[in-house]
């Protein structure tokens, strides 16, 4: 008898389908939120990458970063999207100087000593004065720089576009190469560079600011400006140039920022 | 009699309880990242009225030297955001539902009206369907504010290959300006939605979650009472 009395439907009250229908969102929703919750603590919580090339990163968001940077490079970057240039006077007179990081006053340093060294192929290396850098056609560039924090200034520099650089040390068959490394000569700061940012129309080995030799700070005697990258990239007082086709070790990388960094 | 009147969809539902976590993890990381360079203020004749922010609330909120993880969620979280909006919108004009929310003429001029019955200034509000005409508004403002933030936020994130986007937003410094001025309405944003909530009652607020109200309804009474030449009146 009670089999047959369950087989005949009866209509729902209004309360019934009323609570019936709140039981279930509510109970979906909790167990959602809960889901989502959990989530949310896993990646919270998530272990740091092994340290290498980049560190200091949760491992998930590593990945993130890498993937996010590599899609955006790939829809949107050009050798034509040049950074916006702005007139001389615009430029600021006094150009901020935000860490000095490998190039600590403590430690003595003579610009007048420096030749700048390319690693070549087979151990060799390539020594240039800063004479012979000056002997290359100059690129100047006014443009807003922008750092990591997210502070920016227009600011005048003036040296030797990369690219021209290396047409005219005769290094293309290393530009074929997929990044560029570059460091202090105390090894205390060290970039890498993708090569196409590196090979971008107004990334230059500058030597001047506001028309006049770089201070120390800055960066003298030579430093490099990248406006696709961070300031982090924005190495100074270059050393050492090297060519990979693996990603060059990179200071604030290893601090858990993006290793490509790129604007 | 109780009767139960389907309100909200469930994916105007899915999107606003999925959008509430996101933004919530954007705006926290994205104080991570302000942190760095914490220049804002609101300063009128050389006084400054509210300083973004003070020291007290960072420290409460644990956010110093957290930059490089600031940004490292922001740019995971962006996409959540971002797909959660476009798929809102989609959803909204290919529904249809879009009639109910978007401003029509009267609106502006109707949601003063709505403003000052709910300061209980007036005693009767206009009517309305869904929304009323400040929730028309307000709830078109704030997708349109998700809008600017995804906007502005890409000219900060890539100024030199989104040149065009920096360029509508006034130039990479403004943009910056912008993106955080957004954010700002969010929050006012959202102290007025919860006290509007918690003052519209369990009802209404069921309703987002669940999809319906239940209202009562008068019976209707089954013999006509009206005569022909009653009508008019």
């Amino acid at each position: 008898m009670k089999k047959a009395s369950k087989k005949i439907k009866k209509e729902l009250t209004i309360e019934q389908k009323i609570n019936r229908r709140n039981f279930i969102s509510f109970g979906v929703f909790t167990v959602l939120a809960a889901g989502a919750y959990e989530g949310w603590r896993w990646l919270y919580k998530s272990p740091d990458e092994v340290a290498g090339i980049t560190a200091g990163a949760h491992r998930p968001l590593r990945k993130a970063l890498n993937k996010t940077e590599i899609f955006f490079r790939r829809i949107a970057f050009s050798e034509n999207h040049l950074v916006k240039t702005y007139p001389k006077e615009m430029a600021a007179k006094h150009v901020r100087v935000n860490s000095d990081i490998g190039i600590e006053a403590k430690n003595k340093f003579d610009p007048n000593g420096w030749t700048l060294q390319v690693i070549k192929a087979g151990g060799d290396v390539l020594k240039i004065t800063m004479d012979e850098l000056k002997s290359l056609p100059k690129t100047e560039l006014i443009y807003d720089f922008k750092c990591v924090e997210g502070w920016d200034q227009i600011s005048h520099w003036g040296g030797v576009k990369f690219s021209d650089f290396i047409k005219h040390y005769q290094l293309d068959e290393y530009a074929k190469m997929q990044y560029v490394g570059m460091e202090t000569p105390d090894k205390g700061y060290y970039v890498g560079i993708d090569m196409p940012s590196a090979m971008h129309p107004q990334t230059i080995l500058a030597y001047e600011v506001n028309d006049r030799p770089l201070p120390l700070p800055n960066g003298a005697p030579l430093r490099l400006i990248i406006p696709t990258k961070y300031g982090i990239k924005n190495l100074k007082r270059i050393g050492t140039i090297t060519f990979s086709n693996t990603r060059p070790h990179d200071y604030w990388a290893e601090q858990g920022y993006d290793y490509y960094s790129g604007l | 009699m109780k009767v139960i009147k389907e309100k909200h969809s469930l994916a105007m539902r899915w999107c606003h309880w999925v959008n509430f976590p996101i933004l919530t993890i954007m705006i926290w990381s994205g104080m991570l990242i302000y942190w760095a360079n914490d220049i804002y203020s609101v300063t009128i004749f050389g006084h400054t009225f509210v300083r973004f922010f003070p020291d007290w609330f960072y420290k409460t909120l644990g956010i110093p030297q957290r930059l490089a993880e600031g940004m490292a969620f922001h740019f995971l979280f962006m996409w959540f955001f971002t797909l959660n909006g476009i798929f809102y919108i989609i959803y909204t004009l290919f529904s249809g539902e879009w009639r109910e929310l978007v401003p029509k003429k009267n609106s502006f001029k109707e949601a003063w009206l709505v403003l000052l019955h709910d300061l209980h200034i007036r005693k009767t509000a206009p009517p309305q369907n869904k929304y009323n005409a400040a929730q028309r508004i307000a709830y078109t403002a704030i997708i349109v504010m998700g809008l600017g933030s995804v906007i502005t936020g890409l000219a900060i994130y890539k100024p030199v290959q989104f040149y065009y986007l920096t360029w509508i937003c006034g130039g990479y410094h403004f943009a910056r300006i912008l993106h955080f001025a957004l954010t700002l309405g969010y929050v006012f944003f959202f102290v007025i939605h919860i006290v509007q909530v918690f003052l519209a009652g369990w009802n209404n607020f069921r309703s987002v979650i669940s999809g319906f109200e239940v209202v009562k309804e008068e019976p209707v009474p089954i013999i006509q009472t009206v005569n022909e030449d009653e009508k008019g009146e």
